[in-house]
């Protein structure tokens, strides 16, 4: 995908989860704004390689999304991609619906169960091992973000992963800086935390505008290409709530919902 | 035929190190805990052997990916460490996922009860059976002697899901050496009686073997079973072998009325409408710091031989005849 299809995805997605918002106010809008761009960057850049018609098959690259509540973008990404029909998107969290508000691994295009914080980083690691054991060249990526790395398993999993030399294995973390009840510095702070994962063994790339999806695609298509003996990652610089006046970047942003009069005049604005 | 009594993780874990020459499918994960079989695997299959270190955490979700893609794993620590450390890991990870995703993981606890007699409540495990049969899912098998834990490796190969095998960690004396129990019926019965029946689950079985001896002794017969799969047992072939009781008496080495193994029965009493009294014997909840034999620890906390016996004498009096 060219370089203007990857941004006007990037709108697209966007547009299209603060609509599922509108429709399922359940769903967590600020941490989904915070991922647009990284999730645009894995299924639409060329970086993952899927199979919409087999999604558990043996020959796609791994993509754990640790942190579920923060990926209602991957919604309208899979419709998109023929995961599911489009008009499931009109269903979110509604009776019925595979699709809730915390996304589980009924809905195709999920591999594992989500939204519980610090599980999906081990799991990943097991599965970059259990890859390695086969034999198999497939990658693992996993999405986590800066609040979730405060539960002590991530830290678990970080200090396995690199010794092990799970060089297969792609950690992304949605650098918002904004947990549930204000911003992670304040709260327990990660310090500089491209250093801190270097010191615990893993190949960092260099930190990206997790909002500008060509340099998140060029970020992760150089990182998954580098040769090392380390597990890597890609910290993205990122905002809860991107481009929603009121919710962007604020401390709160996790539960607060934008008034639907709001929602409606921003799609109007930015068709 | 007799055979020398052996600990449970030994026999259990060389099956485990007998298959993995032939079968590439099996991995096995440590959580810093060892055994002199162990050793061997570890020797013998570096590829497909990892000590993940003092990180139940991070055992439970290594052994999660590792089961996603095809492995049967088995993952081992101290019971109550691979139990209570780790809960939301084994809910969520294996509990659930396994719901959407087939899954072999066996998570082998070493523990059960007070077996490690010197090391204090830290160490021991009174509250595992209850924390582990809420777990939709997951099976449950707490065997009482060698010979039962060695039977339930092709049980743990043969059928999906999560299991969690809760081994004593003393070398118990052997019961199984004349004639070995079917795994998938999940209970054997040990002796027919008249009005009562002990149920008892890993090592309380010796203990319930003794008692029924002694009250043999004085002439009264009571009825005896091992229940070693707390999970899925034959419902239907259970209720026959207890409906002739008009006392049931549940014995475990977990706290009692904390919903273990006296609910597992209190709940199948209710289910199947069987006309019986249970009587619940267990740990008094409570932690405890005494040492001393575990036959005496066992009697301060009420599931001795003697005070099993005492109790069974008040229960026997309130028993319609």
């Amino acid at each position: 995908m060219n370089q203007a299809d990857l941004q006007g995805k990037t709108h697209w997605v966007w547009r299209e989860t603060l609509a599922i918002h509108r429709r399922a106010p359940e769903t967590r809008l600020a941490s989904s704004l915070s991922t647009v761009e990284i999730f645009v960057a894995l299924y639409y850049g060329g970086v993952l390689r899927f199979n919409p018609k087999d999604p558990l098959d043996e020959q796609r690259d791994r993509c754990i999304i640790s942190k579920g509540h923060g990926s209602i973008c991957m919604y309208p990404i899979l419709a998109d991609l023929g995961y599911f029909s489009s008009e499931e998107l009109h269903r979110v969290c509604e009776t019925g619906s595979f699709l809730g508000g915390i996304p589980d691994p009924v809905i195709p295009g999920y591999e594992t169960v989500n939204g519980s914080l610090g599980h999906g980083l081990g799991v990943a690691a097991g599965i970059a091992l259990a890859l390695k054991s086969k034999g198999s060249d497939r990658s693992v990526f996993v999405i986590v973000g800066d609040g979730e790395l405060h539960e002590g398993a991530c830290w678990e999993a970080l200090m396995f992963a690199s010794h092990h030399q799970l060089d297969n294995l792609n950690l992304i973390v949605d650098n918002n800086r904004i947990s549930m009840l204000g911003y992670t510095d304040e709260i327990v702070s990660h310090g500089n935390l491209n250093l801190r994962l270097t010191a615990f063994g893993w190949d960092c790339s260099e930190e990206v505008d997790g909002h500008d999806v060509l340099a998140v695609r060029t970020a992760l298509m150089q990182q998954k290409d580098r040769v090392t003996d380390k597990p890597k990652v890609l910290i993205a610089r990122t905002l809860k709530g991107r481009g929603v006046p009121g919710l962007e970047n604020a401390p709160l942003s996790h539960i607060i919902n934008p008034k639907p009069e709001l929602i409606d005049e921003l799609l109007e604005k930015t068709r | 035929m007799t055979c020398q009594p052996r600990a449970m993780r030994d026999v259990f874990l060389e099956q485990v190190r007998k298959a993995m020459g032939g079968d590439q499918r099996l991995f096995f994960v440590s959580a810093d805990f060892g055994s002199p079989v162990l050793d061997k695997i570890r020797a013998d299959f570096p590829s497909r052997f990892v000590n993940v270190g003092i990180a139940e955490q991070n055992l439970i979700n290594i052994s999660a990916g590792l089961a996603l893609e095809g492995y049967i794993v088995f993952a081992y620590a101290i019971a109550p460490f691979i139990t209570m450390r780790c809960y939301e890991q084994a809910r969520v990870s294996l509990a659930l996922l396994s719901e959407v995703r087939p899954l072999n993981v066996n998570l082998i606890g070493v523990g059960a009860g007070y077996s490690y007699v010197v090391s204090g409540p830290t160490h021991q495990c009174y509250e595992d059976i209850t924390l582990m049969r809420a777990l939709p899912n997951f099976q449950l098998l707490s065997p009482a002697d060698h010979i039962t834990a060695e039977n339930l490796f092709n049980h743990c190969t043969e059928n999906q899901g999560p299991k969690y095998l809760r081994f004593d960690a003393q070398v118990l004396p052997v019961i199984y050496d004349q004639e070995v129990p079917d795994m998938e019926i999940g209970f054997y019965v040990h002796k027919k009686g008249d009005r009562i029946c002990l149920i008892a689950t890993g090592y309380l079985l010796h203990t319930a073997l003794e008692v029924a001896e002694r009250l043999s002794g004085g002439g009264e017969e009571v009825g005896v079973i091992d229940l070693f799969n707390l999970t899925n047992y034959s419902a239907d072939q259970l209720e026959a072998a207890l409906k002739s009781y008009t006392g049931l008496v549940s014995l475990e080495e977990g706290f009692r009325g904390r919903g273990g193994l006296d609910s597992m029965l209190f709940e199948f009493i209710a289910r199947r409408r069987l006309q019986a009294t249970l009587l619940n014997l267990g740990v008094e909840p409570a932690y405890r710091f005494e040492l001393g034999p575990r036959a005496e620890l066992h009697e301060q906390v009420g599931i001795g031989v003697q005070s099993i016996l005492n109790s069974l004498r008040g229960f026997r009096e309130s028993l319609p005849m």
